[in-house]
């Protein structure tokens, strides 16, 4: 396939709260992942970080932060921001430089230092931004989102708190194999039920924590990983990076109200549905393909709805799946067999890129305890704030 | 002392004090008839949309059905204005669909309206309400709640 590049090299820092600097989390990822490839970092030919806006400057230049880190050695430097979806666009603007020729060997870094609690909009006075105006008017946090997302599922599809609390428990079963997941413990359904409500009907252990973490990649062309002796690597297949089509009917991050469809008939399907296809399309293979996935566990009731967007099953069918075992570890396609964002948390210019790093793991055969026998293909989806769309396609 | 009204943002509903006829405010595209709320006074965002037209501001249906709903248990980070003395009061938040506008819109539900007392389809109306109280001001908001009857 013309379009693959090659995944040579894969590495985290852990996940969990740390207090030190991003620069560090990413640097240790950076490192981890050109060890992994067998290079040195004279040998990078560009590097590309997903920025970290709540690091100030060093944050919003990271790739020339990262590279500052590493130590200056005159690469290609690009820095992108996509909120949630950072690691994916980056991933994306590595791959593009592969592709178009020019440069043979790229280092893809994210990483975050979070505050603790709910994600705040930046400071001052700033009614003409949307993610600032929904925190005045609205107090509407991230939070208050899932719980809107998952209350609808539960009136239109029948859904129970009991199936939301089992994505949880599956996923954490997942992450208590994962050496660099924050939350390494089995949880029962009664712990979640036994948690404080957040956003009815969401409570605390359904929704994933803000955490310190970082992650990185070493991408290359084939030739190049042919002639380092790969003969067989991990390939990227597909990139997507989509927008919304307007009328983008259903509420989302961080706008107070959906576009209307007065004008516009509005497409078949919804948004999230929309990253998939784009992605399925370009990679030239469908959800039948799938050994696994790794999805945006933001709340434990969104997963449910990702099942559904990736085509693992019809609308309204995500619980009836869960219930099945179908996308726990042993079942026909499991999903966040790293354990999810349930078991890591959020550090938001990574976990796009943490993503790719567990399908890597697992497509190489090397997941441990966790590894999906046989794993030959997985996508990666998820979603940023203002209407970014991602999700990745790797395979073997 | 008298304390002055200010909305929260200006030009999102009608002036009016509580009482009969409060209104969210949007825009209309003269060309292509796509509403926008939040109003866009600088350009249609519709792709096919013709152009050439006017946005012209257009009150809201008055009442819609509910979307979803949710509430805030813990206190929300800033500017969301609280007392950081004051125990917290969780609020409703609900999602409405407006049938003219084929569009939802999101707000606060008036005090005592919690989640229980919601239900996905109910309709809803809305009504004039206050976000916060300084010492001089008391800043104005969109509140919606149950249509009575329909409880």
């Amino acid at each position: 396939m013309s379009g693959d590049v090659a995944v040579l090299g894969v590495g985290m820092h852990p996940w969990g709260k740390w207090g030190r600097s991003f620069v560090e989390y990413g640097r240790a990822a950076a490192r981890a992942a050109l060890a992994d490839a067998g290079l040195e970092w004279t040998d990078v030919q560009s590097v590309v970080g997903a920025d970290t806006v709540r690091g100030g400057y060093p944050g919003y230049v990271a790739g020339a932060t990262f590279a500052r880190a590493l130590g200056w050695q005159g690469a290609r430097v690009t820095s992108v921001y996509a909120a949630c979806a950072s690691g994916a666009q980056a991933i994306g603007a590595a791959r593009a430089q592969i592709l178009a020729g020019l440069a043979d060997v790229v280092l893809v870094v994210g990483a975050d230092a979070a505050p603790k609690g709910f994600f705040a909009p930046a400071g001052g006075e700033r009614p003409d931004d949307p993610d600032w105006l929904r925190f005045r008017i609205l107090g509407a946090t991230n939070p208050a989102y899932f719980g809107l997302y998952a209350r609808r599922r539960m009136a239109l599809h029948g859904d129970t708190a009991e199936d939301f609390a089992l994505v949880k428990v599956k996923n954490s079963a997942a992450g208590a194999h994962n050496p660099y997941a924050r939350y390494r413990k089995a949880v029962s359904a009664g712990e979640v039920a036994a948690s404080a409500v957040v956003a009815d009907p969401l409570r605390l252990l359904d929704i994933c924590a803000t955490s310190d973490g970082g992650a990185a990649l070493v991408l290359c062309g084939m030739d190049f990983a042919r002639a380092r002796g790969v003969a067989d690597p991990v390939r990227i297949r597909a990139v997507s990076t989509v927008t919304p089509t307007y009328p983008r009917t259903v509420l989302d991050l961080p706008d107070i109200a959906t576009d209307s469809a007065v004008a516009v008939e509005p497409a078949a399907g919804s948004f999230r549905a929309s990253i998939a296809r784009a992605a399925y399309e370009e990679a030239g293979l469908g959800p039948e393909d799938l050994s696994l996935a790794e999805v945006y566990d933001l709340s434990t009731a969104l997963e449910l709805e990702w099942y559904e967007d990736i085509g693992l099953c019809g609308e309204g069918e995500g619980a009836k799946l869960l219930r099945e075992g179908a996308t726990a570890l042993g079942g026909r396609v499991p999903v966040n067999a790293s354990g999810g964002l349930a078991s890591f948390g959020e550090a938001v210019p990574a976990q796009a890129i943490a993503q790719v790093c567990e399908l890597t793991w697992q497509l190489r055969g090397t997941a441990g305890a966790r590894q999906v026998p046989g794993a030959r293909a997985g996508i990666t989806a998820n979603q940023g704030l203002f209407g970014h769309g991602s999700a990745v396609v790797a395979v073997r | 002392m008298e304390r002055t009204r200010t909305p929260v943002v200006s030009g999102w509903f009608t002036g009016a004090e509580a009482g009969d006829g409060f209104r969210l405010l949007g825009t209309r595209c003269s060309a292509c008839a796509s509403v926008f709320f939040p109003r866009e006074d600088a350009y249609c965002r519709n792709p096919h949309c013709p152009g050439g037209g006017e946005l012209a501001e257009v009150p809201l249906s008055p009442r819609g059905r509910v979307w979803s709903y949710t509430d805030g248990r813990y206190r929300p980070p800033a500017p969301y204005v609280s007392d950081p003395d004051a125990p917290w009061e969780p609020y409703t938040l609900v999602a409405v669909e407006l049938e003219a506008e084929r569009m939802v819109v999101l707000g606060q539900a008036a005090p005592g309206v919690t989640p229980a007392g919601l239900a996905v389809g109910m309709e809803v109306e809305v009504v004039a309400g206050v976000l916060d109280e300084g010492a001089g001001t008391v800043t104005t908001t969109w509140w919606f709640r149950p249509v009575e009857g329909t409880r």
